[in-house]
């Protein structure tokens, strides 16, 4: 138990020590670099704690896509030359700030330690109902079946974060392709590597996807991971990114979101709720859901990362 | 001490540190990354709240650990935003700073409305 | 005749009606991007009449039934599963936004849909974005489960930043950015203080959290931390000072939706917290807290309304102010000397002054945008003689300001006078004098824009761009509905009381 605890301990200290590093960075890169390894070390917390689908979406998202993003804003800042506008806040506003923090951080450590374990947990239900959904995992059964609607929800709050970021385009780029042209070499190690991964990209992905049902995995990891592998291919420059009117750009992103309502209200005449399942079907219906979903939160993470259209429209 | 309350003072520590950094940092790409710390600790007290609630064969607790990947995605989707303005506000200004060039009773001519 | 027993989560008749509420926008939403162009505006306009049809069978079915409709998602029940709720509150709410936002789409057409605009950037997102605000707020309003109001208003800020910053200025772009990182602040404090209720009692329903709740720390850290997240979200003094320049910038429709609504739903989920949730949890002196930040919101509001340049400012900065007004609820009903809280009349006041700001508000700003059709700018010192050449839109901006002011008849007249009721009924005289300060005030800045703009010009005015009347009219639709909420009885409203629980155990009629 001791050497549990003292890896237990040390990874914490590390987490907060890159926590801190990354707070008190004075440069992008620094910031940036701290983020992605705050966010490796996260996912290894997850696991400590017993979480692993959310130490996969943590290292998937949290740290991969979420660092491929601060990397491509940093260089782009760095490319502007643009100049930090304003000063840090003087020496009073520093200390209010250290303090009032302090006193935040105090209270949740005291809230952590006074609390009751074992806590209060909603972990028997999820266990009795599993079986009606056909699946093994129960938190994809959060996911997909006791909560669906928040997971309805947040896919499509996330294509809106998308139409937000496309408005963000100038006008004259409105419909055009996000991103600059990428002019890399087609022989180069870049390419190279762009061909080779993504058809195992791809398999982890199915892979990830097809055993969330029953152990962790499931379908934001593994549209992850077919995110990150279009994204690969156009960094390369293998694939062009597409215009942002192009109808076949709209129907990936939206697919997901609206098979996921049709299944609901299908639900509705069915099954006698929105988002219920029939007895038996809840497993095929979620997997038909899933599939789509998959699709659309890969399509959609692609392109929060490149960002707003920057080129011409074609034609 | 629990592995769980081990981390759990880790996440207040986190939640202090992002904090402190989203209130006083004044580039607004390192608030956006203290806010990713600040979320990641939030998470943290939910794992931990996961983690305590094992129960029924389940070494924690599933819809805690449901609702961190609900919110992982919902902050990179506000990272991505927040990214997205503020390029372009170096895009248009030349700076990254929030504070607006004009603001209050500043003589501003035209409306667009 | 209300009853208001709480009935555990499960569907009542009906209650699939709450969902579509919610889905019908989403909906939309889905089709505007993939169909995108000028189809965006054709979606938001066909959504808007069913939106506003379910909006009132929802209310009809409460009014009628005088119990809440409720939904269980998916059946799962509660803890589990989450559930959707609409009592006289979530009512009251929904209605208004059914309301405003057709209202407000249909004065937006004068700008985003006449060609060339359709296919352009800032209208087709106009349209996408106005269907997902109302998608979010129908969710705020009706949603029973604090993770599910969570996404929803996460939902709500993703929506409304980008209106902020639609027309690309930089002044724009940083007041986007500095709401969103305000908004952001405020959901990540809202969510921890969740996870620590559900670290306590083991469960996100509102109802059932309702029951296991006690009167300890951890509780009373929860709301802290959920309340002040939700105050930065709607932009209670000190933590107001995102909103007048993103409220002024964005364009005049996207205004109206920000003051009138976006900004409500934040205040809507600090009632259901205070009220619903923990109840008993908060005490006097937090109330009063919270009544003392509200009390400098409407005072320095005002005076800060007062001094600005610009009629757009102007109409944000008194945003700030009205906001206030809304927070007097908590301190004059929470530990309210009468027992419960839904009895005087501070309740149906403060929903009141919600309801009738969020018509009388987007009025002014639809005015304040044809103003500034009109003249090419916004600047008050140059609008000499705008009143004779927009009267009927200058007369909507004042029967927009009477409600603010308090004049009768208008809604805001019986909103203050039901709040100065309740609060020399509670003998919190100190809150009587601030309503009455404020109204005042409100009173300066309406006169001051509506004088400037019945003095003559100097050179006589030649409009920049002709206005139609059929959205001054409009205008002043959306104006005369504030005016009309002032034939509202001076009591206690039934409609509210629907789903108060106490109000069942009390036998209040």
């Amino acid at each position: 138990m001791t050497l549990t605890f003292a890896f237990d301990a040390i990874l914490a200290l590390a987490l907060v020590a890159v926590a801190a590093w990354t707070t008190a960075a004075r440069d992008m890169f620094a910031a940036v670099a701290g983020s992605v390894a705050f966010g490796l070390l996260m996912a290894l917390v997850w696991v400590r704690l017993a979480a692993p689908d959310v130490a996969l979406t943590e290292a998937a998202i949290g740290s991969g896509v979420t660092g491929g993003l601060l990397i491509a804003v940093g260089a782009r800042l760095r490319r502007n030359g643009a100049s930090p506008g304003a000063e840090p806040p003087g020496a009073i506003l520093r200390c209010t700030a250290a303090v009032v923090c302090g006193l935040v951080t105090v209270g949740l450590g005291a809230i952590v330690l006074l609390s009751p374990e074992p806590a209060p947990t909603l972990a028997p239900l999820a266990a009795r109902h599993l079986p009606q959904t056909g699946l093994g995992n129960p938190v994809t059964a959060v996911l997909m079946a006791y909560r669906a609607i928040d997971t309805l929800l947040e896919v499509v709050v996330l294509l809106l974060a998308l139409v937000g970021v496309w408005s963000l385009a100038p006008d004259r780029y409105w419909g055009g392709r996000p991103g600059m042209q990428q002019h890399e070499d087609p022989n180069g190690v870049l390419a190279f590597f762009a061909r080779l991964l993504p058809p195992i990209g791809i398999i982890v992905a199915i892979h990830l996807f097809w055993v969330g049902s029953v152990a962790p995995g499931g379908e934001f990891q593994s549209a992850t991971v077919v995110g990150a592998m279009w994204l690969l291919a156009m960094i390369a420059g293998l694939v062009d990114l597409p215009p942002i009117d192009r109808p076949g750009v709209r129907l990936g992103l939206v697919v997901g979101p609206v098979v996921f309502i049709v299944i609901g209200l299908a639900g509705t005449a069915l099954a006698g709720a929105f988002l219920a399942y029939p007895p038996g079907h809840a497993k095929l219906l979620i997997l038909v859901i899933e599939i789509p979903v998959t699709l659309s939160i890969a399509a959609t993470l692609g392109l929060l990362v490149v960002g707003p259209p920057q080129r011409m429209p074609p034609g | 001490m629990s592995a769980a309350t081990v981390f759990g003072l880790c996440a207040a520590a986190l939640v202090g540190l992002g904090l402190f950094g989203v209130l006083v940092d004044p580039h607004p790409l390192r608030k956006i990354v203290a806010f990713n710390l600040l979320g990641g600790g939030v998470f943290l007290i939910f794992g931990i709240t996961a983690r305590r609630g094992a129960a029924a064969g389940f070494a924690s607790d599933p819809v805690p650990q449901a609702l961190v990947i609900t919110g992982i995605v919902v902050a990179f989707a506000a990272t991505a935003l927040a990214a997205a303005l503020v390029l372009r506000l170096v895009d248009e200004t030349g700076r990254v700073t929030l504070r607006s060039a004009g603001s209050g009773g500043g003589p501003s001519n035209d409306a667009h409305s | 005749m209300p009853s208001a027993a709480i009935v555990p989560a499960m569907t009542t008749a009906g209650g699939y009606l709450l969902v579509f509420a919610v889905i019908l926008p989403v909906a939309g939403v889905l089709l505007s991007v993939l169909l995108g162009g000028r189809y965006a505006e054709r979606i938001a306009i066909v959504v808007m009449p069913f939106g506003l049809a379910i909006a009132v069978a929802i209310t009809a079915g409460v009014w009628h039934s005088g119990n809440v409709l409720q939904y269980v998602v998916g059946a799962w029940e509660p803890p589990l599963g989450v559930a959707f709720r609409a009592d006289g509150l979530s009512v009251a709410m929904v209605m208004t936004a059914a309301l405003l936002v057709p209202a407000i789409g249909w004065f937006a057409r004068g700008q985003f849909a006449t060609p060339p605009a359709t296919q352009s950037r800032a209208a087709t997102t106009f349209w996408t974005l106005l269907l997902a605000v109302w998608a979010a707020l129908n969710a705020v309003f009706l949603g029973a489960d604090l993770f599910n109001l969570y996404v929803a208003i996460e939902f709500l800020t993703f929506a409304a930043v980008p209106l902020v910053s639609l027309d690309g200025r930089p002044d724009t772009l940083t007041a986007a950015l500095r709401y969103l990182l305000f908004s952001l602040l405020g959901s990540v404090f809202y969510l921890l203080g969740t996870v620590l209720l559900y670290g306590a009692y083991g469960t996100l329903d509102i109802l059932l959290l309702a029951s296991r709740v006690r009167m300890d720390p951890t509780a009373w850290i929860a709301l802290s931390l959920m309340t002040g997240g939700l105050l930065a979200k709607s932009a209670l003094y000190p933590l107001h000072l995102w909103l007048p320049p993103a409220h002024a910038g964005a364009p005049a429709p996207a205004s109206a939706v920000l003051s009138g609504l976006v900004v409500k739903a934040p205040f809507f989920l600090v009632l259901r917290l205070w009220f619903d949730v923990m109840p008993g949890v908060s005490d006097r002196t937090a109330a009063q807290l919270l009544g003392v930040l509200a009390a400098t919101a409407v005072l320095f509001g005002s005076v800060l309304a007062l001094r600005q340049a610009r009629l757009k400012l102007l109409v944000a900065y008194s945003t700030v102010a009205q906001i206030g007004y809304l927070f007097l609820i908590v301190p004059l009903s929470a530990n309210s000397q009468i027992g419960h809280p839904w009895g005087n009349s501070a309740w149906t006041g403060g929903m009141l002054q919600a309801v009738s700001h969020a018509f009388a508000k987007a009025a002014m700003f639809m005015a304040a945008g044809l103003v500034a059709e009109a003249l090419g700018h916004d600047r008050i010192a140059g609008l000499a003689g705008i009143g004779r050449a927009l009267p009927i839109t200058m007369f909507a901006f004042a029967l927009g300001g009477m409600s603010l002011m308090g004049l009768p008849p208008s809604g805001g007249f019986v909103a203050k006078a039901m709040l100065l009721t309740a609060a020399v009924g509670e003998g919190q005289w100190w809150w009587a004098v601030v309503v009455l300060v404020g109204g005042l005030l409100a009173g300066g800045y309406v006169f001051l824009v509506l004088a400037r703009s019945l003095a003559a010009p100097e050179e006589p005015l030649t409009l920049r761009a002709p206005v139609p009347r059929s959205r001054q009219l409009l205008a002043l639709a959306v104006a005369l509905i504030a005016v009309l909420l002032g034939f509202a009885p001076l009591r206690p409203s039934q409609l509210l009381l629907i789903g108060r629980p106490e109000a069942a155990a009390l036998g209040v009629q």
